[in-house]
């Protein structure tokens, strides 16, 4: 540069004008406006779909009840008087519970009818007198009130799910039912109590005896295996892909074939585990094992790519840190690498899980469709999941169905909740900076 | 490369007056040539610096002497580089026991997330110094105070390293170097951010630690390297342009690119 050209040359300052200032601002302005209403939107579905879900399903976790003038007569019962178990066990409850409704509503004779009134007690209420009795044998001989389960569709009509105003064509309740229902009403022998049924009873074709804890659980023994198969497998697969292997067109196919494998439909696993674990090998059908072997493949992809992308996050200045004092490769990723991507990698796991826990399409594939009223005990039992329980429970027609549905989408949504709250609770508890 | 081989044998390495012998060191990243050609003794028991303007190279050259160039992808070194007489780049030797033996402090501050402590003493729990707690405390004070950075953190050992100031986490990584007494340290510019006070200290540090290291230094200050060093190497663009007694070399310089650097005519 000469002094020629220096001196020649304006020198050009930056414009300070109102106008551009005011530009600026108008711009910024804008944007955070576009920001707000998209979170907002965002914020709406949510709130939305959250609403419409509670306000179906929070009912299911009440159930109404009947209160029967039970006379446990001995005679019928225990006609030897040894108070033996197996005899105890084997009385006809039904009748009992049956006859103790209708000496409630005496003027009720003609046998269409008497069988419409005994329908709106719960096929469960013999064994609520049962287990009564079994468990305290001294009733027998006396005359107790007794809360047995109301059937769905007196439960669903006490809800208000079935109208009065609706012609008695188009209802389940008939107007004799609901006769019935107001003196039983009237009598305070109806009331509605928690309903402990749905969180300890596996699957029913009765929706007042049907529950979700035979899908919890058959959920959680399948998501234990995914974890134990995919936690290990993917983070080895990501340490060796990140820090060992060599960088060459072999590991570009594999991350390339890795990332392939995350877009695959969850369907297709299902498919892959019904022709390789159960034709091939032979392993049982709707078990929580093969369940959890499908998931695990599932999500495979889904933890190696987050792990991947914890380990590269870590600055490489860390790395040389370690080597530069004598680490070997292995001692630099496990004494310091590790731990600093273990927040994001544990964070990964959890997302993946939460994902597979919510998955039902490739569980379909592999018969954890079937109707299943046993807790599973085990990993080789048959089990159902809990989306695929919210999927059967959609389908049935029963109106009160409709409400259990909703509940467990709820216990599903709860589970889920809290497994991103872990999630987000171990980034926090194990952030470092650097 | 046979006969390079040859001529260093011709004395005892382990008594010889060189440390370590770099012959024909050229380093590529991927298509780029970095280093070219050189060729450099390194004193034992001696301070010597690298200087030359930036990007020439030099801490290029310094991190093949620990071969911390092998973790950069596409980085290649060829040539000859000697630590008393064996081929650090022989495949059948162990390269985590040559870092043990060539510590290294970098030229950007970089502690490990972990306390003060931690930092210094992992190095030796690693190479099995100092087995007891005590052994390793007293590690960790010793390295700390000749870095000049005890009185600072005595009191907040159990913090995170990178809680520190820069010129701290500096002298950090230098206490972290000397806790495992490497026989070579190479320090690629230690002093860039440190006040002059700090600067005085680990200068007297290298000084003193010259008894029983050979050191190689990287700096941008001139009279940092008149100050401390015993031999002098000058890199320009990729050349070894010169290299020889510090006295000598800053006096009276062979070539006029040395000239020109050194009177801060260019660079
Ligand atoms: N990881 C790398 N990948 C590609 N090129 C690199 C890499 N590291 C250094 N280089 C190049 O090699 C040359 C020498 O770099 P080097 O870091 O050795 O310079 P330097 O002499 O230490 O400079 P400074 O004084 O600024 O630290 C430069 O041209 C640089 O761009
Ligand atoms: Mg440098």
């Amino acid at each position: 540069m000469t002094e020629m050209s220096a001196s020649a040359t304006q020198i050009q300052r930056p414009d300070l004008s109102g106008k551009r200032l005011k530009r600026r601002y108008a711009a910024e302005a804008r944007f955070r406006l576009y920001g707000l209403i998209a979170v907002f939107a965002a914020l709406g579905t949510l709130v939305l779909l959250l609403f419409s879900i509670i306000s179906n399903g929070y009912t299911a976790f009440a159930q109404h009840h009947i209160a029967l003038e039970v006379t446990f007569d001995e005679a019928e019962i225990d006609p030897t008087g040894e108070r033996d178990p197996q005899v105890l066990r084997r009385a006809n409850y039904q009748g009992i519970a049956r006859s103790s409704l209708r000496n409630a509503f005496p003027e009720v004779t003609e046998r269409r009818e008497r069988r419409a009134l005994t329908a709106l007690m719960s096929g469960s209420a013999d064994q609520t007198l049962r287990e009564l009795v079994m468990a305290n044998p001294d009733v027998i001989g006396t005359t107790q009130r007794v809360w047995v389960k109301a059937s769905d569709e007196l439960d669903s009509f006490m809800k208000g799910h079935i109208s009065r105003d609706v012609p008695e064509s188009d209802r389940r309740i008939k107007d004799r039912d609901i006769v019935w229902i107001d003196q039983l009403i009237a009598a305070g022998n109806i009331e509605s109590q928690f309903n402990t049924t749905f969180f300890t009873a596996g699957d029913s074709r009765e929706p007042e005896q049907a529950g979700i804890w035979g899908a919890t659980v058959g959920s959680f023994l399948m998501l234990f295996v995914t974890l134990v198969l995919s936690f290990p497998i993917g983070v080895l697969s990501a340490i060796y892909l990140e820090e060992f292997a060599p960088k060459n067109r072999w590991t570009d196919l594999i991350e390339v074939n890795i990332n392939n494998l995350a877009a695959v439909p969850s369907i297709v696993f299902g498919l892959l585990g019904l022709a390789v674990f159960l034709n091939f090998f032979g392993l049982p059908r709707s078990a929580p094992l093969v369940g959890g072997m499908v998931l695990a493949l599932m999500t495979l992809p889904t933890i190696i790519i987050a792990a991947r992308a914890a380990l590269k996050a870590v600055p490489p200045s860390i790395r040389e840190a370690a080597l530069g004092v004598g680490a070997s490769k292995l001692q630099a990723v496990t004494h310091h690498v590790l731990p600093l991507a273990m927040p994001g990698i544990l964070t990964g796991t959890i997302l993946g899980a939460a994902q597979a826990l919510g998955e039902t399409a490739p569980l379909l594939m592999i018969g954890m469709v079937a109707f299943i009223v046993d807790i599973p005990g085990g990993f080789t039992d048959s089990a159902t999941a809990l989306p695929v329980q919210i999927y059967l429970w959609a389908d049935s027609p029963e109106r009160a169905f409709v409400e259990k549905t909703s509940a467990a989408i709820m216990v599903l949504l709860a589970f889920l909740v809290v497994m991103n709250a872990v999630a987000v609770l171990l980034r926090k508890r194990f952030e470092r900076r650097w | 490369m046979a006969m390079a081989a040859e001529n260093l044998m011709v004395q005892n390495p382990e008594t010889s007056d060189h440390k370590m012998i770099a012959r024909d060191v050229s380093v590529y990243y991927g298509e780029a040539q970095a280093l070219k050609n050189v060729d450099l003794d390194i004193g034992r028991n001696e301070v010597t610096s690298l200087i030359g303007p930036s990007g020439c190279g030099k801490s290029t050259f310094l991190r093949c002497l620990n071969r911390m160039n092998d973790v950069i992808d596409g980085c290649r070194v060829v040539g000859d580089i000697t630590l008393d007489g064996h081929d650090i780049y022989d495949t059948k030797l162990d390269v985590v026991q040559l870092r043990a033996r060539v510590g290294m402090v970098f030229q950007k501050p970089n502690p490990f997330p972990k306390s003060i402590y931690d930092n210094i003493a992992y190095g030796p729990r690693i190479h099995g110094l100092g087995e007891a707690k005590s052994d390793t405390d007293e590690i960790v004070e010793r390295s700390l105070t000749r870095a000049g950075l005890w009185k600072e953190v005595k009191d907040r050992l159990d913090k995170p390293g990178t809680g520190l100031s820069g010129g701290q986490q500096q002298r950090l990584c230098i206490a972290r170097a000397i806790a495992v007494n490497p026989e070579v340290i190479l320090m690629d510019e230690p002093c860039s951010a440190l006040d002059p006070i700090a600067t005085a200290k680990i200068e007297e540090l290298i000084d003193e630690l010259r008894q029983n290291f050979t050191i190689v230094i990287v700096t941008h200050s001139m009279q940092q390297a008149a100050r401390v060093s015993q031999k002098t190497a000058f890199f320009h663009l990729g050349d070894l342009v010169e290299c020889g007694d510090t006295q000598q070399l800053f006096t009276n310089p062979n070539d006029e690119r040395t000239q020109g650097y050194i009177t801060g005519r260019f660079g």
